[in-house]
C-alpha cells in the first residue's frame, strides 16, 4: 500500500489532501469533522480583524445541466471574533495532533500587526502559516489580499516581517490576477517564504440575471466582482503552478490549489511538482466525504504505477512541459475511426469541416475520395439531400420490416472516413467523439528525424517589438 | 367538446406524462446534437430534432416550437401520437451506444405544450395574399397540413368536412390517453386563425365535386379511408357488433362513457388495440382480441402489443369468428374455430366466446364512392395514384395525400404528404398567376 503521508516544507501531514482556507474551514467543529472524514490538513478560514460579510455571497456557472462548473464568491475573511478562532485552533490541535492545521492570515500592512497575528496563531498551536496575499475582492480595496500579492515588493516586505517572528513554516498564497505569477513567487522567496500555494481565486463576474439585469451574486440590487474557483479554473491553475515550479528563481515547495475535485486532478498537480493540494469548491458542493475517493483513487493509481510515495512521482511531468519552439515539427499523427465503436453521430465530421481542416468525409458508400475540400460535398449539401428524401413510418402491415431488426448497427453511410493525406492530426475529432476510444490518434512515421522550430529556423526566443512612445 | 368528460378524463390519463421544465432541460442536455441527425431523417416531416431540443436546453422555448412547427404544423399531436419507437427515437444514435434513446416525443410535446400555454400563433411565410384558391376535401391531418402551408404562403383555402369537427382521426380516432380531442382541436384553432375557411357537415357528392372543380384553382384530396369492414359471418349485422373507429369516436365524444361485461375485438392492428384498451378502461370485465393469424403476423406495433398486455387484454391467436349468436337483440356468443397456418379451420376446435359487445377492427375500405367521382384522378386498388414528391394526381389540378393515398399510415405521414402537396401547389399557382 503506498504511503500518502507528506512533509510539506516542514509541515507533517498524514496525507496530501488539505482543505483550502475557505468556508469549509470556518470553525473548529467543521475542521474536526473534516479530519474525521479523512482530510490530512486544513488551512483555517483567514483570520485577522473581524469583518462583516454580505448576503448573498456566492454565484456559479452551470454547464449543460451540471451544477457549479465554476463558483464565485464575494465573501471576505472570517467574520468571527479572532479570539474564538484562536481558541478553536488550539482545541483542534489538541484533539487532532497528527493533522496539519495551517492558519491563514491577513492583517493591515503594518509590521506590528503581522508580528502580533503570527504570535497569536503560533501560540494557538498552528503547524504553519499561510499568508493570504491573494483574495481578489473586498479586502483588496482595504489594501490587503491581492493588493499585496500584485506588488512583488510588498509581498517580499510582508513575508520578511512574518519571517522575523515566525517559528513555523510560512506559505505565501499567490494570486493569479497578475500578468506573471513568477514575479510574486520570487518576491516571496526573497522575503524568506518556506513555500507558496497557488492559485487563489480569479477575478470574475459569473453572469447576469436576465430578468433583473443584476449580475450575480445579488446584494440588494448590486453585485461586485468576486473570486472564481471550481472545476472550470483547473487548467489555469495547472499552468500557473507549472510556471512557478519551472522557475529556478522562484521555486519553493508548492501547495496546489484550483479546481481540484478528484484524485485525478490531485495527481496532475503532484506531477507538476506540488507537495500537497488544497480543495474547496468540491467540498462545498458535496461535503467532506469526497476525500475517501480521493485517497483510495490516488492509492490505487500509485499502486498500479509502482509509486510508493508522493515523492516518487512528484514533478515527473515537469520536464515534459517545454516551450513551443522545442516541439518536434516532424511528429505526425492522424485520426483513426473505429467502425465497430462508431455510433454515427457525425459530430467528428461537422467539427472537422467547420472547425478544423475538412478531412473527414461521409463517402464510404459513394466511394472514398482523397484530396482537397473542393472534391467533396459540403455539410449543407449533405443535409439538404437528407431533407428531400421521402421517409415514411414503417408499418408492419404495409412494409416488410423486420421485427427483430437490430438497432445496434450503425449504417455504413453514417460512419465517417478520415482522409489521412489531409489530416493534420489536430485531435479535434477525437475530442468531440462521445464514444471512448472510438477515434484514436495514431502516429504515422514520416521517416524524418525530429526537428524543432528552433532547429529549423536557427532562431532563439525573440524579444517583443520595441514600444513606440 | 373542448372539455374532457370527467369520466373519460379519469379513465384515460396521459400514457406518457409531460416533462416538467427542469426534467426537459436535463433530457435535452443528453442529446448529442448529431450532424445531419438520423432522427430528423427518420421523421417523415424532417423536423430538425437536435435544433429544437437544444433550444429547450437553452430555454428558447418559443424558438423550439417554431422549429417544430416550421416542419410540421401538427407538431403537438404528432408529439403524442407518433410511434416514435419506429421513427425518430428508433433512429437515435444512443441506441448504438447502449444508452436509452433521447425522449424526443416527450421533448417535442413539452415545447408544443408550452407554445400553446403561452397562446403562440402560427406565422405567415409569405407577406400578404396571393391569387389562388384551393379546396381541401376532408379536414384530417393531410388536409390540415396542406391548408396551413398554403395559407402561410398567402393563398385562400377552404376545407370541406363531413363531420362537425376538424382533425379527422386526430380528433375522433386516437386513443384518448395519447391525444385527447381537446388537444387536437386546440392545435387546429391556430390553423383557423391563419384564415383557413372551414365548412363542416358537408357531404361532397358528384354535384358538389363539380361545383368545387369549377370554383377552385387546385383541389387537395385528403378524405382518408371509408367505413370499416363489417363482420361477414352469420349474425354479424347484430346491433351489438360495432366498428372500432366508431366505438373510439363515441367514447372520445362522450357519447358512451362505460362498457360492460365481456368484449371481443376482432383484428390485431393498432386500432384493435386502441379499442380493446378503451373497452377495459371503460369498465369491461374481460376483453379478448380475436385474430386469425399468429402473433408474428399481427399488424400492431410491438410496443402497442406490450401495452395491451399490460392493460390486461387477452389475445386469442389463430382464431376465426364463425357466427354471432344472440338471444333476441342481446349478444350471447361469438362462435369461433381455431385455424391452422393456412387459415383452414381445425376440425373439432370450435368454441363459444361469451360476449356482450363485439368490436370489429379489420381495416377500412377506400372511400370509393367519392374518389370515383373525381375527374381524371386515377385510382389503383382503391388508392389515389400520385407522384410521391408532389402529391399530384393524374389530373394536374388535383393533389392528394394521407390515408387515401398510402392506404392507412400515421398522422405524421399524412402531414408530410399534405405539406409536400402544398409546396407543389404553391409552385403551380405561382406559375399560373405569374
Amino acid at each position: 500500500m503506498p504511503d500518502l503521508s507528506v512533509n510539506f516544507a516542514g509541515i507533517a501531514s498524514p496525507n496530501p489532501f488539505w482543505l483550502a482556507s475557505a468556508p469549509p474551514t470556518n470553525c473548529g467543529e467543521q475542521v474536526m469533522r473534516a479530519f474525521d472524514a479523512g482530510w490530512g490538513g486544513a488551512v483555517w478560514k483567514t483570520i485577522g480583524e473581524q469583518v462583516t460579510n454580505t448576503a448573498s455571497r456566492y454565484s456559479s456557472i452551470d454547464w449543460q445541466g451540471q451544477r457549479m462548473m465554476g463558483l464565485n464568491n464575494i465573501e471576505l475573511i472570517s467574520d468571527r471574533p479572532l479570539e474564538v478562532n484562536l481558541r478553536e485552533i488550539a482545541e483542534v490541535k489538541k484533539r487532532y495532533p497528527k493533522n496539519a492545521v495551517i492558519a491563514s492570515l491577513m492583517v493591515e500592512s503594518k509590521r506590528e500587526s503581522w508580528h502580533r497575528i503570527v504570535s497569536q496563531a503560533e501560540d494557538a498551536g498552528a503547524d504553519g502559516l499561510e499568508l493570504n496575499f491573494g483574495c481578489p475582492h473586498g479586502m483588496s480595496e482595504r489594501g490587503m489580499g491581492s493588493a499585496v500579492g500584485q506588488v512583488p515588493e510588498y509581498a517580499e516586505m510582508i513575508t520578511g516581517w512574518v519571517k522575523e517572528k515566525a517559528r513555523t513554516p510560512v506559505i505565501v498564497k499567490l494570486t493569479p490576477n497578475i500578468s506573471d505569477i513568477r514575479v510574486i513567487a520570487r518576491g516571496a522567496k526573497r522575503g524568506g517564504a518556506d513555500a507558496v500555494s497557488a492559485i487563489n481565486t480569479i477575478n470574475s463576474i459569473t453572469g447576469i440575471d436576465l430578468n433583473t439585469l443584476t449580475p450575480r451574486p445579488n446584494v440588494d440590487g448590486k453585485s461586485s466582482h468576486g473570486g472564481y474557483c471550481g472545476p472550470a479554473v483547473k487548467p489555469i491553475a495547472l499552468n500557473l503552478v507549472q510556471q512557478v515550479a519551472g522557475d529556478a528563481d522562484g521555486c519553493l515547495p508548492i501547495s496546489g490549489i484550483g479546481g481540484i475535485a478528484t484524485w485525478r486532478d490531485a495527481a496532475e498537480f503532484f506531477l507538476l511538482g506540488c507537495g500537497t493540494v488544497q480543495v474547496c469548491t468540491a467540498a462545498m458542493h458535496y461535503g467532506y466525504r469526497i476525500v475517501e475517493d480521493m485517497i483510495e483513487g490516488l492509492e490505487g493509481w500509485m499502486s498500479e504505477k509502482g509509486f510508493a510515495s508522493i515523492e516518487d512521482f512528484r514533478g515527473l511531468s515537469l520536464p515534459r512541459v517545454a516551450e513551443w519552439r522545442h516541439l518536434n515539427l516532424n511528429y505526425k499523427i492522424v485520426a483513426r475511426i473505429d467502425e465497430a465503436k462508431c455510433i454515427g453521430c457525425d459530430l467528428c465530421y461537422i467539427a472537422c469541416w467547420d472547425g478544423a481542416h475538412q478531412c473527414i468525409h461521409r463517402d464510404r458508400v459513394s466511394g472514398p475520395v482523397d484530396g482537397p475540400v473542393e472534391l467533396h460535398p459540403t455539410p449543407a449539401a449533405l443535409e439538404a439531400a437528407t431533407r428531400v428524401t421521402i421517409a415514411v413510418t414503417p408499418i408492419p402491415k404495409l412494409d416488410a420490416i423486420s421485427r427483430n431488426g437490430s438497432k445496434n448497427v450503425t449504417p455504413i453511410e453514417r460512419i465517417p472516413r478520415v482522409d489521412e493525406t489531409e489530416c493534420v492530426g489536430c485531435n479535434l475529432c477525437s475530442l468531440v467523439c462521445p464514444v471512448d476510444e472510438c477515434i484514436t490518434m495514431v502516429e504515422v512515421p514520416t521517416g524524418l528525424a525530429p526537428e524543432t522550430w528552433e532547429e529549423r529556423t536557427g532562431k532563439k526566443q525573440c524579444a517583443p517589438p520595441p514600444m513606440h512612445g | 367538446m373542448h372539455e374532457q368528460h370527467p369520466i373519460i378524463a379519469e379513465r384515460f390519463p396521459d400514457l406518457h406524462p409531460p416533462f416538467a421544465r427542469q426534467a426537459a432541460a436535463v433530457e435535452a442536455n443528453r442529446c448529442l446534437n448529431c450532424f445531419d441527425a438520423p432522427c430528423t431523417a427518420a421523421c417523415p416531416t424532417h423536423i430538425d430534432v437536435p435544433q429544437f431540443i437544444k433550444k429547450i436546453a437553452t430555454g428558447n422555448l418559443e424558438g423550439s416550437a417554431r422549429t417544430i412547427l416550421d416542419a410540421n404544423v401538427l407538431g403537438a399531436s404528432c408529439s403524442r401520437v407518433c410511434p416514435v419507437e419506429v421513427l425518430c427515437e428508433g433512429a437515435c444514435v444512443m441506441n448504438h451506444h447502449n444508452v436509452q434513446a433521447i425522449e424526443i416525443g416527450r421533448l417535442q410535446r413539452f415545447a408544443m405544450d408550452t407554445f400553446h400555454a403561452r397562446r403562440g400563433k402560427l406565422r405567415k411565410k409569405f407577406d400578404g395574399s396571393r391569387s389562388g384558391h384551393v379546396a381541401c376535401i376532408g379536414a384530417g391531418p393531410a388536409s390540415l397540413a396542406c391548408a396551413a402551408e398554403l395559407a402561410q404562403q398567402g393563398f385562400a383555402v377552404t376545407v370541406y368536412e363531413r363531420r362537425p369537427l376538424p382533425g379527422g382521426l386526430n380528433t375522433y380516432g386516437v386513443a384518448e390517453y395519447k391525444l385527447p380531442a381537446w388537444a387536437s382541436l386546440r392545435e387546429i384553432e391556430l390553423i383557423e386563425e391563419l384564415g383557413v375557411e372551414f365548412r363542416f357537415g358537408v357531404e361532397i357528392d358528384a354535384g358538389g365535386l363539380n361545383e368545387i372543380d369549377s370554383a377552385f384553382d387546385c383541389i387537395f384530396i385528403g378524405v382518408g379511408l371509408g367505413a370499416g369492414h363489417g363482420l361477414s359471418v352469420p349474425g354479424g349485422d347484430n346491433a351489438g357488433v360495432v366498428d372500432a373507429l366508431e366505438f373510439i369516436a363515441a367514447y372520445k365524444t362522450a357519447k358512451i362513457t362505460s362498457a360492460n361485461g365481456k368484449v371481443a375485438v376482432i383484428g390485431a392492428g393498432n386500432t384493435a388495440i386502441d379499442a380493446a384498451n378503451a373497452a377495459l378502461r371503460l369498465g369491461a370485465n374481460e376483453v379478448s382480441i380475436v385474430y386469425r393469424r399468429k402473433r408474428e403476423s399481427m399488424s400492431a406495433f410491438e410496443f402497442e402489443y406490450e401495452h395491451a398486455k399490460q392493460e390486461g387484454v387477452r389475445f386469442l391467436w389463430q382464431t376465426l369468428p364463425m357466427r354471432v349468436s344472440a338471444d333476441g337483440g342481446m349478444l350471447e356468443f361469438l362462435e369461433c374455430t381455431r385455424v391452422d397456418d393456412s387459415l383452414r379451420p381445425v376440425a373439432g376446435s370450435e368454441f363459444s366466446l361469451a360476449c356482450d359487445l363485439i368490436i370489429t377492427a379489420i381495416g377500412q375500405s377506400p372511400f370509393i364512392a367519392l374518389l370515383e367521382n373525381m375527374k381524371g384522378v386515377a385510382l389503383e386498388n382503391g388508392r389515389v395514384v400520385v407522384q410521391r414528391a408532389t402529391g399530384q394526381t393524374t389530373n394536374p389540378k388535383y393533389f392528394a395525400g394521407g390515408d387515401c393515398v398510402n392506404g392507412g399510415r400515421e398522422v405524421v405521414d399524412a402531414v408530410a404528404d399534405g405539406k409536400r402537396a402544398a409546396i407543389a401547389m404553391t409552385r403551380q399557382l405561382e406559375t399560373a398567376h405569374a
